[in-house]
């Protein structure tokens, strides 16, 4: 079977639309950051497989550029999901409700 | 014309010395009186030094547009002008002049008063606002300036704001003008869209070539106009604030309320005698008849020393609205002028009375004062025997040449009334003479009493000057070539002579003084109560009480107008406030909840709304 720009982009859609209902539905913080960084990752590979089919490099740097962002910004994330733990007791969604008016 | 700079700034010292007191000098008092009393005095020399340049006979406009709308022959284009003519001319002289003694007399008046500062700056504010009148060339200046002499009168008379009866006085006074004013404004409008200029001078002219113009203009406009007047000079029916008006200090009682801002009435008429028709100068002769017939009669019992000048005051004024109804500018503004010289005497020498004895009024407690104080006694005879009309002094001629044009126009009736009020005005004002000056002190503080310091008595005496020969000194002369087109110049010793020529009315005027003051004589001299009570019953409690019209104005208008405010009141909180603001409100309101359910706080709530959001975008760009 040859294995075409199509089928790369399935399955970054795939992969997107796992993060999204992960974002959506889960309820631990930590496992709706996983999801949103599940949909970083399949924004790379559709980056990575547009770069591979249409012979340029440009997608590729881009995607490093992301990594090295995401990296950074993982760290940034996870410590303040740690400092909100520390002042809350909990990582659920359901009882962070404090911009309810 | 030469020295056309004097006049603005006769005008505008007033309103610089108002400023500067109450910006810089509210503190020094003697200073802010001094500064006061400077820019009136100075202004008074300019009048001078402008007339001896150019004359009385000038009829000129100086003007910068203050206001232009539309195009410059069809719009309405209002100026900031000064007219310049005898009839202003010497209206200035009388306000500068009558007025600066006035301030001279009030450094002695006020001289215990912790206010004085304050005091001179608003009596400077009004001056600056009499001359505006006096010098306006056309409508819209001349209310401005006639509603900023309402204000500064309202200040005045509320000057001793912490009793409350001169708060009210003052509220009263104010209201009371506002009504006439309201009358004045709808004239000029008329007049605006009638003659499609509001100057003076243009609107005379419009006038005179064009009779459609007088015809669309008719009685009404003319009465309108006379409302304004109405409210100013104090006539029926809205006569009942200037009485109450002497709760105000006693200089402001005899500049404000004597000598020129309750004649600005009767000068407007005079300036605007253009726009009266027969029937309007009917209306005009009648209510000046019967409100100076009404003030008579009520000043007969009053007892309080300023009221009863008061009341005279709205007879005379009434005497001259009458002379102008019977087409008479000249005898009425004669009389004005003569009439600001002896009553502002009249009411300073009251002032005097009043400080020598301590703040009291009443004249049953005063008595023999003759012996205590000289010069007001002097003084005051020459301003009782004007006032009463008895030759040589002023008020006769002016007097005399009001009753020959009531005989001139064949109006009996109103000449009948004239005279009788003569003979009135007599009796009161000698009634009030004999009892304070003459008998026994009715009271211990009469006993008491003092001269004034002569701050006070040196006005009195320069003003009794002028009352004794006002009657001679040219007034008649100014104001005849201001409105009689073949006019002859009289020497001093014919104007003397003058009320001889018109034999009728002189007799009858001096009769009428006679009787007058021989009944009070005869009545007043050496008593200790009032003995008219006895003899005239039920009509004397009527005058006491002002023939109640201030409790017909209870029952009557305040009721309707509490009444109407009552019912604007429910529209005001039910319908505009309940029904219109509260739709408006209350949408507002629910709408706000209602979205309010949206925020529902949950992180994924809005992470799954912007998906959607973008999913949405993406369908209507992408998607056809």
């Amino acid at each position: 079977m040859n294995v075409g720009l199509e089928h790369y982009l399935t399955v970054s859609f795939l992969l997107f639309a796992l993060g999204l209902l992960g974002v959506v539905m889960r309820r631990n913080l930590l496992v709706i950051y996983m999801s949103l960084e599940l949909m970083l990752n399949a924004a790379n590979l559709a980056l990575v497989s547009f770069s591979r089919f249409n012979d340029k490099l440009d997608g590729q740097v881009l995607v490093f550029f992301i990594i090295t962002v995401a990296a950074a910004e993982v760290a940034v994330g996870l410590a303040l999901i740690v400092a909100l733990y520390r002042k809350r007791q909990t990582a659920h969604v359901e009882d962070l409700t404090s911009m309810k008016l | 014309m030469k020295y056309e700079i004097l006049p603005w700034l006769t005008l505008f010292l007033p309103i610089f010395s108002a400023a500067a007191i109450t910006l810089f000098t509210l503190k020094h008092r003697n200073v802010s009186a001094l500064i006061s009393i400077g820019a009136i005095v100075a202004g008074f020399v300019m009048t001078l030094v402008f007339i001896g340049a150019n004359g009385f006979q000038i009829n000129t406009e100086t003007a910068v547009n203050w206001l232009s709308i539309g195009q410059a022959p069809s719009g309405l284009q209002i100026d900031f002008g000064l007219k310049l003519d005898a009839l202003s001319l010497m209206m200035m002289l009388i306000v500068t002049g009558v007025g600066g003694a006035i301030h001279i007399y009030s450094y002695g008046y006020m001289d215990e008063d912790r206010s004085k500062a304050r005091f001179f700056a608003k009596l400077s504010l009004f001056t600056f606002s009499m001359l505006g009148i006096v010098l306006s060339n056309n409508f819209i200046e001349m209310f401005i300036f006639w509603e900023l002499v309402g204000v500064s009168s309202y200040l005045l008379i509320g000057f001793w704001f912490e009793k409350p009866s001169a708060a009210d006085a003052a509220k009263k006074a104010f209201f009371t003008n506002r009504l006439g004013d309201f009358g004045f404004l709808l004239g000029i409008l008329m007049v605006w869209s009638a003659a499609s200029s509001l100057n003076f001078a243009g609107v005379q002219d419009a006038l005179k070539w064009s009779p459609a113009i007088a015809e669309s203009l008719g009685t009404i406009g003319g009465l309108l106009i006379f409302c304004g007047a109405m409210g100013k000079s104090a006539q029926f029916p809205l006569h009942v604030w200037l009485p109450d008006a002497m709760e105000g200090p006693t200089p402001v009682s005899a500049l404000i309320h004597a000598a020129t801002m309750v004649a600005a009435g009767v000068y407007m008429l005079c300036r605007t005698l253009f726009l009266f028709n027969a029937d309007a100068l009917h209306v005009i002769a009648y209510i000046g008849g019967f409100t100076s017939l009404l003030a008579a009669l009520i000043a007969v019992q009053q007892n309080d020393i300023k009221r009863i000048i008061a009341y005279s005051t709205l007879s005379q004024l009434g005497y001259m609205v009458m002379a102008v109804g019977l087409s008479g500018p000249t005898p009425a503004m004669f009389h004005l002028t003569t009439h600001a010289f002896f009553k502002a005497l009249l009411f300073l020498a009251a002032g005097s009375v009043i400080i020598g004895m301590h703040h009291e009024q009443d004249i049953w407690q005063m008595g023999n004062l003759r012996k205590k104080m000289p010069v007001t006694f002097w003084t005051f005879l020459v301003g009782a025997l004007a006032l009463s009309g008895v030759p040589p002094f002023s008020g006769s001629y002016s007097k005399d040449s009001i009753l020959a044009q009531a005989l001139e126009q064949k109006n009996y009736l109103l000449f009948g009334v004239a005279v009788f009020v003569a003979a009135l005005t007599a009796f009161y004002t000698f009634r009030l003479f004999f009892v304070v000056f003459f008998g026994k002190e009715k009271s211990k503080a009469a006993s008491h009493a003092h001269e004034s310091p002569l701050v006070m008595t040196l006005p009195l005496v320069a003003l009794a000057v002028f009352a004794a020969i006002g009657g001679f000194i040219g007034i008649w002369n100014n104001y005849g070539s201001q409105f009689i087109a073949e006019h002859e110049t009289l020497s001093v010793v014919q104007q003397v002579l003058e009320p001889l020529k018109n034999i009728g009315p002189m007799l009858a005027g001096l009769a009428a003084a006679a009787v007058g003051i021989f009944v009070a004589f005869s009545l007043y001299k050496n008593v200790t109560s009032d003995p008219l009570p006895a003899k005239l019953g039920g009509l004397a409690t009527a005058m006491k009480n002002k023939f109640y019209f201030d409790e017909l104005y209870e029952a009557t208008f305040i009721r309707a107008h509490d009444f109407i405010a009552t019912v604007m009141d429910v529209i005001d909180r039910w319908f505009v406030e309940g029904f219109c603001i509260g739709l408006v409100r209350g949408g507002t309101d629910f709408t706000g909840r209602a979205l309010r359910l949206v925020q529902t706080g949950n992180l994924q709530t809005y992470a799954f709304l912007f998906v959607l959001g973008v999913a949405v975008v993406l369908y209507l760009v992408l998607g056809k």
